[in-house]
């Protein structure tokens, strides 16, 4: 077996673990879609086209809120703003890989795509372009039809789960749940802190636009507490 | 109810923005590096966001007119500290929503 199947299958293997996530986190987004009144066919465009959901589920949310355009975009695509990171880190390793290749990588970079390449390129630094092509498009080979799947599944799911199961309490338990393994330090955990703070100050102005204004000044908080804190020489 | 020609507004361009954010360094900037304060502040975008985004429907629910609701204030509380002490999302949601589903019995 070449080398480049052997990191697609590898891909592929690692993804696995993730799927306990993106099933129930895909039928989520198709249940609430559903009860917010969207068809299938009009949930499942959203859901190819975007193909991010934590974003999905906050533009739902505002779209049902009736939200102004533009408070909408600028709020899920601050969601979203985590991948350009992604796509600055990964872009060494790719850079050599015809447009074409990474044209379609762009519309898998996903949380996981991301972190499993990280860490297997870490891991296996003499890798070549197509084992590494390879590792990348084998871990969405699994996650992302099942992600469209689930989609589905919670869409015509959602018709048939009564009212009174706190459904509406879903997306805070998911949201709490994804962030908060990720604050791993006094800067994660003041920019969180802040940020909850001042929205909920801010909780007068129309359409959740305090938010914006709470995370920006909670991400630059956080940047300026790590920037004093590695200057004074515990990174 | 949601506007249909707004829905399709935001499919379009919320799918059009994001792919140019994952496509951006990728598929055209290269090796171009980001401003180092730039590429700080994008590491706590999501701690910035997310937590922020759900905290008003944790203190004031929709599902009970905006009144706060101790169930639901503690069943946010409990998934924060198990998310933050075990790391493991999976369990994380479970714990969550074990922790709703009996205060919810308990409490009604």
């Amino acid at each position: 077996m070449s080398l480049p199947r052997q990191a697609f299958l590898r891909g592929c293997r690692d993804a696995l673990p993730f799927l306990v996530v993106i099933v129930p986190f895909a039928m989520l987004f198709g249940l609430a879609a559903s009860e917010a009144g969207l068809h299938l066919y009009e949930i499942m465009a959203f859901t190819v086209t975007v193909f991010a959901g934590a974003s999905q589920l906050v533009a739902l949310q505002l779209l049902q809120d009736q939200a102004p355009l533009l408070v909408i975009l600028a709020t899920s695509l601050a969601v979203n703003l985590r991948m350009l990171m992604y796509s600055v880190t990964l872009a060494p390793h790719f850079g050599a890989a015809p447009v074409g290749v990474r044209a379609a990588m762009a519309y898998f970079l996903i949380d996981q795509s991301f972190a499993l390449s990280v860490a297997e390129f870490d891991k296996r630094p003499m890798q070549t372009l197509p084992e590494k092509i390879g590792y990348f498009f084998g871990v969405v080979t699994p996650i992302a039809p099942l992600w469209m799947i689930s989609t589905i599944a919670g869409a015509v799911a959602g018709r048939a789960i009564p009212p009174e199961y706190a459904l509406d309490f879903a997306v805070p338990i998911t949201f709490l749940a994804m962030t908060a393994p990720m604050i791993r330090s006094l800067p994660h955990a003041v920019a969180a802190g802040l940020s909850v703070a001042l929205t909920l100050g801010l909780a007068f102005l129309p359409y959740g636009t305090g938010l914006l204004v709470a995370a920006a000044v909670g991400m630059a908080a956080g940047a300026m507490l790590e920037y004093r804190r590695e200057k004074a020489g515990r990174v | 109810m949601i506007d249909r020609p707004q829905f399709w507004l935001v499919v379009l361009f919320l799918g059009i923005s994001t792919y140019a954010i994952r496509f951006s360094f990728l598929g055209l900037l290269g090796r171009r590096p980001l401003p180092g304060w730039l590429q700080r502040c994008l590491r706590y975008t999501a701690v910035a966001v997310m937590p922020a985004l759900v905290a008003p429907a944790v203190l004031w629910p929709v599902a009970t007119g905006g009144h706060t609701d101790p169930a639901r204030l503690m069943a946010a509380l409990a998934t924060l500290a198990v998310g933050m002490i075990t790391k493991q999302m999976m369990a994380t949601i479970a714990a969550g929503v074990a922790v709703l589903a009996v205060l919810q019995y308990l409490l009604v």
